[in-house]
């Protein structure tokens, strides 16, 4: 049963990953990575992560699309707008996917499956209570240091907008 | 899972739908009644007693209108939007305790779809993927009176969105858990949080005005200016389900308000019914309870709609941004030191 | 008095742009003030007059329909002379006259009178200018209390002397109780 689930939210998340790239119109190709979000919401639901599932939602499908669809409704997409591409930049483009590819091959080559035991801890890492704690104890240093970069991009932001007045 | 299970909750799913529908129907005749009666008229009161069918005639209408597309090339967004604007209306009432545990046969049936551990990121994240069925609808329409309609409704519920979540997380700090089970019990046995919170509360109902897109923030669809906003182009049922959607979303977040701020489904002396009477009827009481707190917040949606005249936009986000964040952060800094301080 | 202090409703309010004070600015207790005021409408008495069932109350000096007399003998009194037609403001009277013949003599008063009259109740207003008109006190508005009754195609609309000459039997009974008096 749940294998079955896995395999249809994987087929639309591959799928829906591969239409975003290769779809013409810019709004389609966002809605499809909206479609392709919530898949891998479905598949962390598959790991029981509650959490992060909803989290992964709320964030990006909930606020990032909705700007970048925000954006892109606003933009005059049409075809005729587009600028050419010169050779060499398409060129370079397709030398470093193929060398992204080539590392990705090789680091799965190497990659071996590993045989762990699970072992029921007895304590429920998905409950919001234990993740809570585990983010403010062990992790508070990477922790903070989100929240300082989360900080210093929002005062970046108000910064460019104030640009204008001469502070 | 065993059967019975599943048809237990099988039977609540359908009914909170049904109840959902049903409060979504009656709320345009009860928006049409309370403005009559809010200007001194009498409103619908031909079909049926009171007008009471009127919704069921404003359905067939809207049924058997013809149906336009508007010259688009995206006709299947264009029906998608309506499509989102409704399942996500409909979606959130999964997580709401309609009342405490009844007893059937023997066995303890809680009334509520399901308790997951995170039902209150769950209705912000329903929230937050609500905008799609404005922005995919106005955009597919191929108008630009639509389109801006619908990046006044983005931008406007991303931005309340955030003080709505700021003002919540005061009470979660207060109830230490996500499950909006937990937060009634909780004010069950401390009593409700109006009284703990209540600038929380205000900025909460601020927002969920905002969410809601009712006066006075319903600049998405204000006439003077964008015509009928994002479903200028729509017309018999597609148009239906966007004016559905806003009632069942109001009503949504009624519930909400009335959950998380006046104890859902608690009243003065639940214990001692539960006791003296059985639970059943404990139960049956509470849920009369939530659903007087429900209507009575339906009912002050409707009284602002026709008390405080719209806001122009740039108050919009200055009241958004500049007053609510900042209030609620405060709120938040204020609960912490009192729970310090107290505990 | 000048007309500035002229207040016709009795709520002329004189508009300032005065500094608001602390509570004014936070809103909330002014938006509660609003919501008590229209709270108070919501238990006011409702001014609507459902139709069918109520009818508004007509004015006593109301005249409606219009009705060509007939004198003590039952005959038409109008001469059909036009000056209705000619008078009428809204242009909704037009007739066509005849020559009476001898054995008419107990149907119309005059030698001449209106073979068709006919008022178009579309155009016409009430004003009354026609009974004002008459020489021969023919045409009246009526304190009937008849209103036009609907209808689908605008010949319904114009009358003619079928509707508006006076039924023989009131004439009979009007002619009665004169003589009785």
């Amino acid at each position: 049963m749940l294998e079955i689930v896995f395999y249809i939210l994987s087929a639309i998340t591959l799928g829906t990953a591969f239409l975003t790239v290769v779809s013409k119109n810019a709004i389609h190709s966002a809605i499809y990575l909206v479609i392709c979000f919530f898949a891998l919401a479905g598949h962390y639901l598959l790991f029981n992560s509650q959490f992060l599932a909803i989290v992964h939602i709320i964030v990006y499908a909930g606020a990032i699309m909705v700007l970048l669809l925000f954006t892109l409704m606003l933009m005059n997409l049409d075809n005729d707008d587009e600028t050419k591409k010169p050779l060499f930049a398409k060129l370079a483009a397709v030398f470093s996917a193929g060398i992204l590819g080539l590392v990705l091959i090789a680091a799965l080559r190497k990659a071996q499956p590993e045989n762990i035991e699970y072992v029921n801890s007895g304590v429920d890492y998905q409950s919001i209570k234990v993740l809570g704690k585990v983010l403010l104890n062990e992790y508070q240093v990477p922790f903070e240091f989100a929240s300082i970069l989360l900080l210093v991009s929002m005062i970046g932001a108000v910064l460019i907008s104030k640009k204008e007045e001469k502070i | 899972m065993d059967s019975v299970f599943i048809i237990e909750k099988s039977i609540i799913i359908v009914a909170v739908f049904a109840l959902t529908m049903l409060m979504a129907m009656y709320s345009t005749w009860a928006e049409r009644k309370v403005a009559a009666f809010l200007q001194d008229r009498v409103g619908p009161n031909r079909a049926g007693w009171g007008g009471l069918l009127q919704p069921l005639a404003d359905g067939a209408k809207l049924f058997t209108k013809e149906e336009f597309f508007p010259n688009t090339p995206n006709k299947f967004l264009f029906i998608l939007g309506p499509a989102i604007a409704m399942s996500t209306a409909l979606i959130t009432s999964a997580v709401i305790p309609w009342g405490d545990q009844i007893e059937v046969f023997g066995r303890k049936v809680a009334l509520q779809a399901t308790d997951i551990d995170v039902s209150i990121l769950y209705i912000f994240g329903v929230l937050s993927i609500g905008v799609y069925g404005i922005m995919i609808g106005a955009w597919a329409s191929n108008n630009k009176y639509s389109l801006m309609s619908a990046v006044r409704a983005s931008s406007q519920m991303i931005s309340y969105e955030v003080a709505m979540g700021l003002a919540m997380i005061s009470i979660l700090m207060m109830s230490g858990s996500l499950s909006l089970k937990d937060i009634t019990v909780m004010q069950a046995n401390d009593g409700w949080n109006i009284f703990y919170q209540p600038l929380a509360f205000l900025i909460f109902l601020i927002c969920s005005f905002a969410e809601t897109n009712r006066t006075p923030f319903d600049l998405a669809e204000c006439e003077s200016e964008l015509i009928g906003g994002y479903h200028t182009e729509y017309s018999s049922m597609k148009m239906g389900f966007y004016l559905f959607a806003e009632y069942a979303n109001m009503f949504i977040s009624s519930t909400i308000l009335a959950v998380v701020f006046l104890g859902g489904y608690h009243f003065p002396g639940m214990a001692w019914v539960n006791e003296n009477w059985g639970i059943n009827i404990g139960a049956l009481l509470g849920f009369l309870t939530l659903f007087a707190k429900i209507c009575f917040f339906i009912f002050f949606y409707m009284w602002v709609r026709w008390t405080i005249p719209r806001f122009r936009y740039d108050q919009l986000m200055h009241l958004g941004w500049k007053i609510l964040i900042p209030l609620a952060v405060i709120n938040i800094i204020i609960t912490g030191i009192v729970m310090v301080l107290f505990n | 008095m000048s007309i500035q202090q002229i207040s016709l409703s009795g709520r002329k309010m004189q508009v300032s742009n005065k500094e608001m004070s602390f509570l004014e600015r936070i809103y909330v207790w002014t938006i509660l003030k609003g919501l008590w005021t229209t709270l108070k409408h919501l238990f006011k008495r409702k001014v609507t007059i459902k139709y069918p069932e109520e009818v508004r109350e007509m004015s006593k000096v109301a005249r409606l329909q219009h009705m060509l007399m007939r004198d003590d003998q039952g005959r038409e009194r109008c001469t059909a002379c036009g000056l209705c037609a000619l008078s009428c403001p809204a242009e909704a009277i037009t007739m066509k006259a005849a020559e009476r013949k001898p054995e008419e003599k107990n149907l119309y008063r005059e030698e001449k009178y209106a073979e068709i009259y006919e008022i178009n109740m579309l155009r016409c207003i009430f004003c009354g200018l026609c009974e004002e008109a008459c020489p021969k006190e023919a045409i009246y508005l009526t304190t009937s209390k008849k209103i036009v009754a609907s209808g689908y195609k605008r010949e319904s609309f114009i009358y003619g002397k079928d509707k508006l000459v006076m039924p023989l039997d009131m004439a009979i009974k009007n002619t009665q109780s004169n003589t009785i008096q």
